[in-house]
């Protein structure tokens, strides 16, 4: 069958669903999914229906080329949706320019995964449709300088994490150039489970605050431990804490004076948070959180382009390019976490909020916009 | 000096799993000179049997750790019979290869049945910190409970390989099995048994790991399995105090690298320490050097 006759036009999903990092390609596989059957059961796009062909990449960087270099040249997708991390990301972001076919990934914060880190260069054909971390270290910096007024600083990271490290760096340069000092910098390896040996390290420095941009499973235990070494002082975190594992793993008591930045907030009063809320909790029995919405609105995002795109179906070649230039052109796109508008670096400019975890409970704190 | 204290008993708490783990690869080896690296899924599948028997079954600690213990000794005894038994006379390279297939079997079996992603341990024990020296040495009741019960279990080892009629066997067997063989010893159930009383101990650790952290996964016993492996070499492998001593040792100097170095060396260490040790020593540190007879 030729690309042309195909009755539907297929997507490709290069996902995190098992291993380390699970819980959010598998948050926003649910998203993506909700969004594609809703925007199928209206007609699809231009009369075709959208098909998805999902890959597990085992959040795995390498497994995530792979997995990237056979949706676009086995399955032949139009687009690919994912990865979920920065570091998966910039792994499949060779195949989308070497294959030239578009991808997005709804959650990859990092700066280089869509600037070429060497010459500057915006990736032609990579995307994201979430804020990245020069914005996300900055909220956090300047929410530690201004609201929690602290001036000592020490900072946990993932040294096998882009995302880790990437955001450590922002945080580090906003606090220090704001008058703040980071008295302990500690890095720790992919897999650490114990880490009350340089929690006790850091808890010497005295610092007034602890910053850990690190994924959720670490966050529960770095949580949990600090407070075991009798350390109150507020934890700070990004998008990666939002996650409900990370109360289970600290425990209610203890996740508590913890801070961090999210794409969305479940207790944000807007209609259109709250009518996503209503359709993902009816079709998957649970609460979206913040990947969830990111994957639900990469799929009205992918339609939204593809619509844009003015598909002829005559070469799929042709077609992935008239598709990047739609998505290069999105403007006001009105999604659940927020409006997007996709810059010159192939950025989405959209706002942040802060989370509180108090005893276990996410309250919305405040909303920053870029 | 309080940060060392505490670093201390960071380092106690960590190589106390280590040394349950040690101990059951120590034994193995000590009997039939097989490097079982499907001992540290063993510890995995533990921590697994005692989430199931928490979650479904409503179970407190004690109980769900002795169905663990037990159903790792089923477990172990039945590794043992389906893979390692047939290849008994085989090649010592054969045997390793089984093992790490047995590893991989292992991991992706509880994939499959668990899922891939980590799981939240439920709390069996209320949280207490104890501060000791004004505040500055906090230790929670945890990892007293990760002691003592390590400490019991040694004990209890102890007792059997010393003691009974089946550690009896069990020494004459890793003396020479032939000759244990012609003085009617069943060799057979003898490493059978073996199998069984080391997988317990390590079920016992993913329980208490998973107790400790809080945190179980498919994975989880590829790291401790490996460190345990150093452990056992460090102190000796085939000598039950060895297995103790290289546990505790190797806890203890992981956790005094990332607290007064940086974490990032602590893996590095493990490992220089382990090729130091098979240099300058190669039956570790309290292994005799036995000559060969020609």
């Amino acid at each position: 069958m030729s690309f042309a006759a195909s009755k539907t036009i297929k997507i490709g999903v290069n996902l995190e669903l098992s291993q380390a990092v699970a819980q959010y390609g598998q948050k926003e596989l649910q998203g993506i999914k909700l969004a594609i059957d809703e925007i199928n059961q209206k007609g699809g796009v231009g009369g075709k229906k959208i098909e998805l062909v999902v890959v597990d990449n085992k959040s795995d960087k390498t497994e995530a080329l792979n997995v990237a270099t056979r949706l676009a040249v086995r399955d032949k997708v139009l687009a690919i949706l994912g990865p979920a991390t920065s570091g998966a990301t910039k792994s499949a972001a060779s195949a989308a320019m070497k294959y030239k076919v578009p991808i997005i990934s709804p959650s990859a914060t990092d700066d280089t995964v869509t600037v070429d880190e060497r010459t500057g260069k915006t990736k032609a054909y990579v995307f994201r449709t979430c804020f990245n971390d020069s914005f996300q270290g900055n909220v956090m910096a300047n929410f530690a300088l201004k609201t929690l007024k602290v001036k000592k600083a020490a900072i946990i990271y993932d040294a096998s994490s882009d995302y880790s490290k990437g955001l450590s760096k922002n945080f580090k340069q906003t606090f220090t150039k704001g008058g703040g000092k980071i008295v302990a910098e500690e890095a720790f390896a992919r897999g650490e489970q114990d880490f009350s040996s340089i929690l006790t390290k850091i808890k010497n420095k005295k610092p007034d605050v602890i910053f850990a941009p690190v994924y959720y499973d670490e966050a529960g235990l770095i949580i949990k431990q600090a407070r075991e070494l009798g350390m109150s002082i507020p934890i700070l975190g990004g998008d990666g804490f939002d996650d409900p594992k990370v109360v289970a793993k600290a425990g209610k008591k203890y996740a508590d004076n913890v801070f961090f930045s999210a794409h969305y907030s479940s207790q944000d009063t807007d209609s259109k948070v709250q009518e996503f809320i209503k359709k993902f909790k009816k079709k998957y029995n649970t609460e979206p959180n913040a990947f969830a919405a990111l994957g639900y609105d990469l799929g009205y995002f992918i339609a939204d382009a593809l619509k844009r795109a003015n598909l002829k179906f005559d070469s799929i070649a042709k077609d992935r390019e008239r598709l990047k230039t739609a998505i290069e052109n999105t403007k006001n796109f009105v999604g659940v976490t927020g409006i997007v508008n996709i810059n010159k670096n192939h950025n989405a400019e959209k706002s942040a909020v802060i989370i509180e975890l108090k005893n276990g409970v996410q309250m919305f704190k405040q909303k920053l916009n870029p | 000096m309080t940060t060392f204290i505490q670093q201390l008993i960071n380092g106690i708490t960590l190589g106390s799993v280590y040394a349950l783990i040690a101990l059951g690869y120590t034994m193995v080896y000590g009997i039939i000179k097989l490097i079982n690296f499907a001992h540290g899924d063993v510890f995995m599948v533990g921590a697994y049997i005692a989430f199931l028997c928490v979650t479904y079954l409503k179970l407190g600690l004690l109980p769900a750790l002795i169905i663990s213990m037990i159903f790792c000794a089923l477990l172990g005894m039945l590794i043992e019979k389906f893979a390692y038994k047939p290849l008994r006379n085989s090649p010592r390279i054969s045997a390793l290869i089984t093992a790490i297939g047995v590893s991989l079997f292992l991991e992706n079996l509880m994939q499959l049945l668990m899922g891939a992603d980590s799981r939240v341990f439920p709390r069996l024990v209320n949280e207490k910190n104890y501060h000791l020296f004004h505040g500055k040495v906090v230790v929670n009741n945890k990892q007293i409970y990760l002691l003592i019960i390590t400490i019991l279990l040694m004990l209890l080892l102890n007792f059997i390989v010393k003691n009974t009629k089946i550690g009896k066997a069990m020494r004459a067997v890793s003396q020479d099995m032939d000759a244990a063989r012609l003085m009617g010893i069943n060799v057979d159930t003898t490493i059978s048994y073996t199998f069984a009383i080391g997988s317990a101990l390590a079920a016992a650790g993913g329980v208490l790991v998973g107790l400790y952290y809080n945190t179980i996964n498919p994975l989880m016993g590829v790291l401790p399995g490996l460190k345990a492996f150093i452990a056992a070499v460090f102190g000796g492998i085939g000598i039950i105090p060895g297995a103790m001593l290289g546990g505790f040792s190797l806890g203890v100097i992981e956790t005094l690298v990332s607290g007064y170095g940086s974490s990032m060396y602590k893996d590095a260490v493990a490992f220089a320490l382990l090729i130091l040790i098979l240099i300058l020593k190669p039956s570790g540190l309290l292994g005799k050097n036995i000559k060969e007879k020609v």
